[in-house]
């Protein structure tokens, strides 16, 4: 009955973890702002999820899922270093506890921010390790615990990537809205 | 305008429900009595209001809902993967020599109705070479010597693949790689036909002495078996040349092993 369970699991696994292809693409594409790269990330997470899939048990299916894109996200940055993009390589690792005191002030931020036609430019502008924070809670609705597990960073630092995250997207806003001044 | 310093984190917590009911009305009370609050809980908002925009969600591209189908074996993509352009699903199927002919047609029907354990493994073989070709991990051990590759081998699996140079037939060996293919670690063996790439995946086993060719997914399966091994080989090079690899292979391999037919 091999074939039989090979079609149960796999019609579990497009019930639990398939449904979440969007929210796999969606992070994949802001967090590498390269729509080919994106799907080719997504599609090896998705690889992996469904090798890995026999030692699921239960649980967010969709926090696992986002956390495979996230580590693809990762290699793919690391892998495309000397290509200079923008400080993407600086998306913090598993379980760090960085003070992001790398990232820019919203001066500085938004001097480089004059191109951003609207607001999906502006995410993508974001730094990393502050976009996909802003992502998970924004586009995906996870609670801050979630969003720790998700990106290996304790709670308070989620809320204070999300902070800034905002702070720098309403900055931008802001001037947008109301021109220069301010 | 800036929040209370105190209550700036407060207000995030707020925004994401994140806040028990007492603290939640307290600090809506704040709000409503402070306007440089207020102002900046507006924002806020406002901000959620403009990212909660559909079109910032971005909806992955069916073809790639299709291709991660087919990777876990759920459809069968010949007939339900839309054509997805440059991978060539629509192309017209080409026929080899007069040697495959009919019988071979016959054959590809029975393969591709049943969708079972082997379309499984098809799609697995099909996925593999989709992905050596994507994710610059086409090569572990780049090298077009063979006696660099077979050795390479040794320790990583329990069978020794053979990896051999087939450029006299057109085919030179860019190298190998482990890959995991109908649930064990199989070899695969790059080589290369013009600007082509094909994969060779070998691992003991049975298989067809003819080989059986079966197009997925706008690829050239070609499966047979040879000297105790099964071979499948994964390409867009038309099927003739198929034909031509896997008989200068099968040769290669019997000028190896004259005892093993």
């Amino acid at each position: 009955m091999r074939g039989d369970e090979t079609a149960d699991r796999t019609r579990r696994f497009q019930d639990q973890v398939l449904i979440h292809l969007d929210a796999a693409y969606g992070l994949a594409r802001y967090m590498t702002r390269d729509a080919v790269a994106a799907e080719d990330i997504v599609q090896d997470a998705f690889l992996r999820a469904h090798r890995a899939f026999d030692g699921f048990r239960g649980g967010d299916a969709r926090a696992w899922l986002l956390t495979i894109v996230r580590n693809n996200v990762r290699s793919w940055a690391a892998a495309r270093r000397d290509r200079a993009e923008q400080a993407l390589e600086s998306l913090p690792g598993q379980g760090a506890d960085v003070p992001d005191a790398d990232a820019p002030t919203p001066e500085d931020w938004l001097a480089a921010q004059e191109d951003a036609a609207d607001l999906r430019a502006l995410i993508e502008g974001l730094p990393p390790a502050f976009r996909e924070t802003l992502l998970l809670r924004e586009m995906e609705e996870m609670s801050y615990r979630d969003i720790a597990a998700v990106t290996g960073a304790p709670v308070g630092t989620v809320m204070s990537r999300l902070a800034r995250a905002r702070d720098l997207l309403a900055a931008a806003w802001r001037r947008r809205e109301f021109g220069e001044k301010r | 305008m800036t929040a209370c310093p105190d209550k700036a984190d407060l207000l995030h917590g707020l925004l994401d429900n994140e806040l028990d009911a007492a603290h939640a009305r307290e600090l809506e009370a704040h709000i409503a009595a402070c306007p440089a609050c207020a102002e900046v809980w507006a924002e806020m908002r406002a901000l959620r209001a403009a990212l909660a925009d559909p079109g910032l969600r971005p909806k992955a591209p069916a073809a790639l809902r299709a291709r991660i189908l087919a990777d876990i074996g759920a459809v069968d993509p010949p007939r339900t993967v839309p054509p997805m352009a440059g991978r060539g699903s629509s192309r017209l199927r080409r026929w080899g020599g007069a040697g495959v002919g009919l019988a071979v047609a016959a054959s590809l029907l029975l393969m591709v109705a049943p969708f079972g354990e082997d379309g499984k493994l098809e799609g697995e073989l099909v996925a593999g070479h989709v992905r050596s070709l994507q994710a610059q991990h086409l090569l572990d051990v780049p090298t077009s010597d063979h006696h660099t590759v077979k050795p390479w081998f040794a320790g990583k699996l329990d069978y020794s693949p053979p990896a051999l140079e087939l450029a006299a037939a057109g085919f030179p060996l860019q190298g190998g790689r482990l890959d995991y293919m109908a649930g064990r670690p199989v070899a695969a063996l790059v080589y290369r036909h013009g600007a082509h790439v094909l994969n060779l995946y070998v691992w003991p086993g049975d298989g067809p002495r003819q080989p059986d060719f079966q197009d997925r997914d706008g690829y050239i399966l070609m499966h047979w078996r040879t000297g105790g091994m099964t071979y499948w080989a994964v390409s867009d090079v038309g099927e003739e040349e198929m034909h031509a690899f896997a008989t200068a292979l099968t040769q290669a391999v019997s000028a190896q092993n004259p005892s093993k037919p």
